[in-house]
């Protein structure tokens, strides 16, 4: 493992050194490519400028509230379709007929709703976020060990005592694999947002450097799009190795 | 039977049924305070149920359940019940020490007293030094240490135990039979001991009753005439001992037939 680390990267490293060989002597001006060594320079120019720091900022920060908001609706809705059976049989149809929408598809409505700017792009990334967190919240309560709840009722915990002592900490792993994969959604869609309609953030960007015919800087910008996409998820597999280690591991354990 | 006020535990008339099965019928069944009442009986004789309907975890669908003279229509917090697979009873994102320290949170106990208390009761179950491990680090019988001292925790009135001792290993098991025996002296607790081990209920119980299956009901109640402290090489040997074996086995080997 650690002796050959290096070796998935032969084949990407190659592909660079073809591309930028096959560019450098087709010597081509094309609209759609570029050859990485302008890439790279684009992104660097793009970084020092900071124009693709502010532009990564409004991503984030629109991706991010939005992860929030759908994640703490999709929670909380996760729980009380999980713990209340009867309401969950009552909301299925609705919830199946809604969670279909391709979350594109409500652009429209957000956009007269709340014009263009963050709110717009919060309430979107929110509503793609909230069905998986959601969906996997109420199987993480469903898989509860029902011999804990019986330990819960027979020491008359509250309600309130009974999802903070038994039922969170029980479901956090499962939780936890939601908010990584609505992690993952909330960029893509915040990305798609901005390419189709928001005037801010990476995608607007990208979609800019594409109409002022700079392929260079469109695909600096994919590159970092992938740089910031893979950053996240690596940050959140270590916040969560490192916050909750122990439950992971029984997790793994008990499977 | 008469139901006298005095008793723990009374069973007046009650019936139960799952989806028109009937799986407990017309038992009435009383248990005096202090006393160690040992139930056996074959599979499907409902003797679990029976417990989980003193519990107030199940409720009887015909009679009433009284536990110190009330009727029970839910869980009370003087009523611990000891569950058989301790594995999945604790809290496995909590140590030793925390896992007792939920019965105390949810008592109320205020969170300056709660460690000493804490302390005190890991000892009591000789877990002196092992309060900082998690369960899934410890031997089955230590887990099921912790789910003892989590229910001396709720200063229990009443021990309701579910073949506490069933998936535990024979010196293990001899053990805890005797720890538990001398918390309970020294408590006062009255206990309903479910087990499946003859020899079991006949050394720690004051009475042991058997229950018939299809539907349960009681079918045997034997009064155990043996001196305590028991002891497990001399309580074991003594003719008294084996007589009750004897006709304890006679009575399973009926009700199975």
């Amino acid at each position: 493992m650690k002796r050959s680390w290096w070796k998935g990267l032969v084949v990407p490293a190659a592909l660079i050194v073809a591309a930028e060989i096959a560019m450098r002597l087709s010597n081509t001006t094309s609209m759609s490519l570029a050859a990485p060594s302008d890439i790279l320079a684009a992104l660097l120019r793009a970084l020092f400028d900071g124009s693709m720091l502010v532009a990564t900022r409004d991503t984030l920060a629109s991706a991010g509230a939005g992860l929030l908001l759908g994640g703490l609706l999709g929670l909380l809705l996760g729980m009380i379709f999980g713990l209340i059976p009867i309401v969950n049989r009552l909301m299925e149809v609705t919830v199946e007929a809604i969670r279909p929408i391709p979350s594109v598809a409500v652009l429209p409505i957000a956009m007269l709703v709340f014009g263009f700017g963050y709110s717009m792009e919060i309430a979107i990334v929110a509503f793609s976020c909230l069905w998986p967190v959601m969906i996997l919240t109420r199987a993480a309560m469903a898989g509860i060990e029902p011999r804990l709840i019986e330990v819960a009722r027979a020491l008359r915990l509250s309600t309130t005592q009974r999802i903070a002592k038994i039922v969170l900490p029980a479901a956090l792993p499962r939780i936890m694999v939601a908010v990584r994969l609505a992690a993952a959604i909330a960029l893509v869609v915040a990305v798609t947002v901005e390419i189709a309609a928001n005037p801010l953030g990476l995608g607007y960007g990208i979609l800019v450097a594409q109409q002022g015919l700079q392929p260079d800087l469109m695909l600096a910008y994919l590159v970092w799009i992938g740089v910031v996409g893979w950053s996240l998820n690596a940050t959140l597999a270590f916040a969560e190795k490192r916050l909750f280690g122990r439950a992971a591991q029984v997790e793994a354990a008990g499977a | 039977m008469n139901t006298s006020n005095d008793a723990a535990i009374v069973f007046d008339r009650v019936s139960l049924a799952y989806g028109g099965r009937p799986i407990i019928s017309d038992l009435s069944l009383d248990v005096g305070r202090g006393e160690i009442v040992c139930i056996i009986g074959p599979s499907g004789c409902g003797k679990t149920t029976a417990l989980r309907m003193a519990g107030g975890l199940v409720r009887p669908l015909d009679g009433t359940v009284r536990v110190l003279g009330e009727p029970l229509t839910e869980p009370r917090r003087d009523v611990a019940i000891v569950f058989q697979d301790y594995g999945k009873a604790l809290l496995p994102w909590r140590t030793a020490a925390a896992n007792v320290s939920l019965a105390l949170e949810a008592a109320g106990t205020p969170r300056s007293e709660r460690p000493e208390r804490i302390r005190t009761l890991l000892a009591k179950v000789g877990l002196a030094s092992h309060e900082d491990k998690y369960p899934t680090e410890m031997s089955g019988g230590m887990q099921q240490r912790i789910q003892i001292a989590r229910c001396l925790a709720q200063d229990p009135a009443v021990l309701l135990m579910d073949e506490p001792f069933g998936a535990l290993d024979a010196m293990t098991r001899q053990g805890l039979q005797d720890e538990m025996l001398s918390i309970v002296a020294e408590t006062g607790a009255t206990v309903f001991f479910v087990t499946h081990d003859l020899e079991e209920a006949v050394y720690l119980g004051d009475r042991v009753i058997g229950l018939l299956p299809n539907p349960g009901r009681i079918g045997i109640d034997l009064k155990v005439d043996l001196p305590r402290p028991r002891d497990q090489l001399e309580t074991r040997e003594m003719p008294e001992f084996l007589r009750l074996r004897r006709t304890l086995f006679d009575f399973i080997e009926k009700a199975e037939a």
